[in-house]
């Protein structure tokens, strides 16, 4: 600034200042010119939420040389993927719960072990039968054909073939996660050019494989397991990841492909393995909070954002719920599409479709959490204390029709009597979650829904369901009850009110393809870019969707960035398969 | 009957429409063709029985309203005697309260229908029509393959893509999301009454095991109103029950040239290493034949006609995950006089009656058939024929026909007289909340589970479709990838039934377009 323009800034703050002495009666200090400037200060880009998405997006930005600053509602970051003491002395991941997703590419690029994430894989898990038998998943290849074995020899021969058949579909989709959604309906080049790539992935399969293709997206994952298999708890164990976080059954069509999503990520290279983050999900927060502020970004948190200002058709700023604002020409909505459009923007700034299609957006809960303090290792019937098995996650639903029945009681607006969960017990790998000799337990129960018949979770409600849970896992473990200390339940009403996650669906957005890629989170606008100049999107509601992936955060720096006509800073896809 | 002096070039394998049009139209470009039916009367079906003294219903099918017009007109079915006793019938959804709502095209009356919906009501039927009309351009021929596909397919292809860009932006977009989505969503997002979403849910999945929040309905809804395209606003009544159509055709096959012997099953599709060379009947008769075109369903082609063994293991396979348990049972009632349902004029009782009171209704009674159960609440498609051909029933007295969702084909522990027995009795207490006196009426009844189908009409499962029409099972995965344009992979073998592209349903596409592949194929296949 040279002197005229300063003297002239001056002039006018005083004048400003001035007129305000008279509401306020009181003398104008150099503290409050200060603090004034202080407001009147300009980011490169406002992120609004502090989710793992948000903090990708801000990371990215920042290590392009922007000014960014990262708003957050609660007083502690990271949104659904956090660690949380709600016990004295034990660390919860009270939401997210495994890393899987989480893109190598951004694990590398950002350098997230250097700021402390450490994900250890865990290997194997149990689906328990009624009869007192078990189904053993064992990471090791030839250990699990001898179990599958043990129940159907046909099965163990099918498995090999299912998994094949699995593992393609992963490889077409994993190149697509780090990159933008083509927009079907435009003539631009760019999106042409994309739609082309997508034409010659899926062409280069021959027309027999991309038929497979189709049918595997389109069918139900009870149905693809019913082709490969007969005996009910191996369909009912490898179900389960067609339908965590879904409001979909398992013979519900478009499950299959929800499978992908549960086998598209990798711990260290090993595609399709999960473990948990050191220190709980919050690891993965605080490593990407790390690596943001490494590159001069800024975290503000208790700071909710109440209102995105546009002017003139531009994104301006934000103002916050204390009255506060903060202005920047770029605002990055982290929070998920019905929140965004519905809550924190004007209806007026908005064109008339959007409105319809925020409200239309399909979010609905169906999961809920029991987050469960041990004061030691439950003992599980049927299996022996120092099984391998033990390490890894437990369910206690064996057959799909049992699977089935209990999304009949979420669409019958009541949570699941007799519940799909995966539960975990990470203090058997990672012993910094809880004191020594002491564990903590992840349960997480499919079906919940968001309302019971249609109206808010009660007291009782809430009891009902952390009974029909703790019965349940009582039924396989004779000492469990006696082992609780603390338990926090959680519906997905709780989930709303604590994390900001519409109606409590995980995904931020049903995974279902009315609502995936060029659909996500609707057509029109899954290019990361908003209806509004300079805003922009980088939630899980947008491409490539829910987990704790951070790609979407990431695709959508590298979509600011090229608008801003910056070099781009965010990797592509490794396609190292 | 069979001519065995003659040398037939094509056998086709089941009498049912599809196959018999597909006879026609091979028959016409000059080829000597057979027809081969296992049951007496021809249709398939659609037919008519005379199921209680003097009493004929429509014993599958009970409405016409997705019959292509060309093919109707190819095959003269107008000149062999195919008449309606009425058409553009109106649908109401029927409410227990009497205060019924009536679908009559676009326009909506009764059960307190809000403006809102009926403006909602008539932008979405126009939304409907223009991508059923865009999805009927890939109808009437064969199911384009995506990469290897020839010239043809490309032009198919280019049609469809080019048709959804003239849709514009905003209904393209809209297309992309409706054509997976499931029915449920969509009538939340639209409408506020209760009974025009359930009767429109229920439109979309008669026939099918789908339920209304199964993502794939919305399809199912394209492919149901292919009617408004076909020139149909509402069902017809066929006079003489839908055995009626079967006739027509019968006669127009004939008239063309062709040979029909009924009341002959064939017991073998005879197969020479990888070439069909023709039939051996029930009765141990073999005809040859260079070509041999099935309108049974896949299953029972490949594994009865074909035989497992004699095609690869990655066939069986295919074959064996094509989904076609049947979900639709059929009710029939010979009634002593018309009963009297509340709020329905005798005018009114002619039209489509649905019982379905509420999406969450229907959902409820598909839970049921996923568990191999009956519903005690049945969703419901009524027909009372009579009212308008007084030709099924003595003077005065009448015929109700009910399709029944959801009763599954493989009932745990088996359907037996006595189930059936107690399911009818729950059918038919269903209906009589709606028409007191119905009980008091009822001369005779009958009840066809999907089971009592397949044993009928020779459908593996009952299905009404030969296969689901769900998303995994259309176009080029219909019946299923490798067969998709009515070849298989024995060579001289087709397909022709709804069990390939586009589907089922009395529309006559799958023996139409498969004729036309056979004849493109000429000497070569």
């Amino acid at each position: 600034m040279n002197n005229h323009s300063f003297l002239w800034t001056g002039d006018l703050i005083f004048g400003i200042l001035n007129s305000n002495i008279k509401k306020t009666e009181r003398r104008l200090t150099l503290a409050d010119c200060l603090e004034w400037l202080n407001l009147m200060k300009k980011y490169d880009a406002i992120i609004i939420g502090a989710g793992h998405n948000g903090l990708t997006n801000a990371a990215y930005l920042a290590k392009a040389g922007l000014d960014v600053l990262v708003l957050e509602k609660n007083g502690y970051i990271g949104g659904a993927t956090v660690s949380r003491e709600l016990y004295p002395n034990w660390k919860y991941s009270n939401c997210s719960y495994v890393c899987s997703l989480l893109r190598p590419e951004i694990i590398r690029d950002l350098e997230l072990p250097r700021h402390g994430l450490q994900v250890v894989p865990y290997g194997g898990g149990v689906t328990f039968k009624e009869n007192g038998d078990y189904l053993g998943a064992h990471a090791d290849h030839e250990r699990m054909l001898r179990e599958l074995a043990r129940h159907s020899k046909r099965d163990a021969s099918a498995y090999e073939r299912y998994e094949a058949d699995v593992m393609k579909q992963t490889r077409l989709i994993r190149p697509f996660l780090m990159r933008t959604p083509p927009d079907p309906t435009s003539l631009k080049p760019r999106d042409l050019k994309e739609l082309s790539v997508l034409a010659k992935s899926f062409g280069s399969m021959g027309e027999e494989a991309l038929a497979d293709t189709m049918r595997f997206w389109t069918m139900s994952i009870g149905d693809f397991l019913d082709e490969y298999f007969e005996t009910d708890v191996i369909k009912a164990h490898l179900a389960g990841s067609g339908i965590i976080g879904t409001a979909l059954g398992v013979y519900s069509p478009g499950t299959a492909y929800v499978l992908l999503h549960h086998y598209m990520g990798d711990v260290d290279g090993s595609v399709g393995a999960w473990g948990f983050a050191r220190g709980g999900m919050g690891a993965v927060s605080a490593a990407l909070s790390a690596s943001f502020q490494s590159f001069g970004g800024t975290i503000q948190c208790d700071a909710e954002v109440a209102q995105i200002i546009v002017k003139n058709g531009k994104a301006k700023g934000v103002a916050l719920a204390n009255g506060d604002e903060l202005y920047a020409d770029i605002v990055v909505s982290n929070l998920d599409p019905k929140r965004t459009f519905l809550k924190i923007m004007d209806e007026g700034d908005l064109p008339a479709d959007v409105v319809k299609k925020a409200k239309n957006f399909k979010i609905r809960g169906s999961s809920g959490k029991l987050n469960i303090a041990l004061d030691g290792l439950p003992t599980f019937t049927g299996l022996p204390k120092d099984s391998p098995l033990c390490l890894g996650e437990k369910h206690f639903s064996d057959s799909l029709p049992k699977m089935e029945r209990a999304y009949d009681e979420w669409k019958d607006g009541t949570w699941s009597k007799d519940p799909y969960v995966d539960m975990l017990i990470p203090t058997q790998i990672d012993p910094t979650m809880a004191p020594p000799g002491k564990h903590m337990m992840s349960v997480f129960v499919q079906y919940a829904p968001p309302k019971i018949h249609g109206g808010d979770w009660t007291a009782e409600d809430k009891a009902g369901f952390e009974k029909t849970v703790i019965d349940q896992i009582s039924n396989y473990s004779p000492d469990f009850k006696d082992l609780i200390l603390h338990c926090e339940t959680r519906t997905p009403q709780d989930i709303e009110n604590e994390v900001g996650l519409t109606e409590g669906n995980i995904f931020m957005g049903e995974l279902t393809f009315d609502q995936l890629l060029f659909n996500r989170p609707f057509p029109g606008y899954a290019q990361y870019r908003g209806p509004v100049k300079g805003m922009y999107m980088c939630s899980s509601g947008t491409h490539p969707g829910g987990g704790v992936m951070a790609a979407p955060g990431a695709n959508a720096a590298r979509e600011i960035l090229m608008d801003l006509k910056l070099t781009n800073t965010v990797p592509g896809g490794y396609d190292d398969d | 009957m069979i001519d065995l002096n003659k040398n037939y070039d094509v056998i086709v394998v089941g009498g049912g429409h599809n196959g018999l049009i597909c006879a026609t139209y091979l028959a016409k470009s000059g080829r000597k063709v057979l027809v081969i039916e296992a049951n007496q009367s021809l249709g398939g079906a659609s037919a008519t029985s005379e199921f209680s003294d003097q009493f004929s219903v429509s014993s599958c099918a009970h409405w016409l309203f997705q019959l292509n017009p060309d093919v109707a007109s190819d095959m003269g079915l107008n000149k062999q005697g195919l008449e309606l006793a009425a058409r553009d019938l109106n649908t109401i959804a029927l409410a227990e309260d009497g205060n019924h709502l009536i679908i009559d095209g676009d326009n909506l009356e009764g059960a307190g229908i809000s403006d809102e919906d009926r403006v909602a009501f008539v932008a979405f039927n126009k939304q409907i029509l223009k991508f059923a009309k865009l999805l009927s351009g890939a109808f009437n021929r064969r199911a384009p393959k995506l990469v290897e596909g020839n010239l043809t397919d490309r032009i198919t292809l280019a049609k469809l893509g080019l048709g959804m860009k003239m849709l514009g932006k905003d209904d393209m977009s809209d297309l992309m999301r409706l054509a997976l989505i499931n029915i449920y969503d969509v009538m939340e997002e639209n409408f506020d009454n209760e009974l025009l979403k359930a009767a429109i849910s229920l439109d979309s999945l008669l026939g099918s095991h789908m339920g209304p929040r199964s993502p794939n309905t919305v399809y199912g809804y394209f492919y149901r109103r292919m009617g408004d395209i076909y020139g149909f606003s509402g069902p017809a009544v066929v006079k003489g029950g839908m055995g009626a159509v079967g006739e027509a055709m019968a006669k127009a096959a004939r008239a063309s040239g062709v040979d029909i012997e009924a009341g002959t099953a064939v017991s073998k599709i005879n197969i020479d290493i990888d070439r069909a060379t023709g039939v051996t009947l029930a009765d141990g008769r073999v005809v040859d034949a260079g070509f041999v075109v099935s309108n049974a369903d896949p299953k029972t082609t490949f594994n009865k006609l074909v035989g497992l063994t004699n095609i690869e293991t990655g066939i069986a396979r295919r074959v064996k995950a094509v989904r076609m348990k049947g979900d639709a049972a059929k009710l029939h009632i010979a009634l002593d006089s018309l009963p009297t349902f509340a709020g329905l004029s005798e005018q009114q009782m002619g039209q489509r009656l649905l019982i379905a009171p509420t999406m969450n209704y229907i959902e409820k009674a598909f839970n049921h058939s996923k568990y191999g159960e009956y519903s005690a609440a049945p969703a419901m498609d009524i027909s009372i024929p009579t009212i308008h051909d007084t030709s099924l029933a003595p003077e005065g007295k009448h015929v109700m026909s009910v399709i029944v969702q959801f009763a599954p084909y493989e009932l745990e522990g088996g359907w037996n007289d006595e189930n059936k027995e107690v399911f009818k009795q729950l059918v038919i207490d269903r209906i009589a909340d709606y028409a007191p006196d119905l009980k008091d009426k009822i001369v005779a009844s009958e009840l066809l589970t999907p089971a009592d189908l397949e044993e009928r009409f020779h459908i593996h499962g009952g299905h009404w479709h030969h296969g689901e029409i769900s998303l995994d099972q259309i176009l080029t995965m219909r019946p299923f990838p490798g067969a998709s344009q009515y070849g298989t992979s024995v060579d001289g073998l087709f397909l022709c039934g709804a069990g390939t592209h586009p589907g089922g349903g009395v529309m006559g596409l799958a023996g139409h377009n498969a004729a036309k592949e056979i004849i493109k194929r000429g000497k070569s296949a």
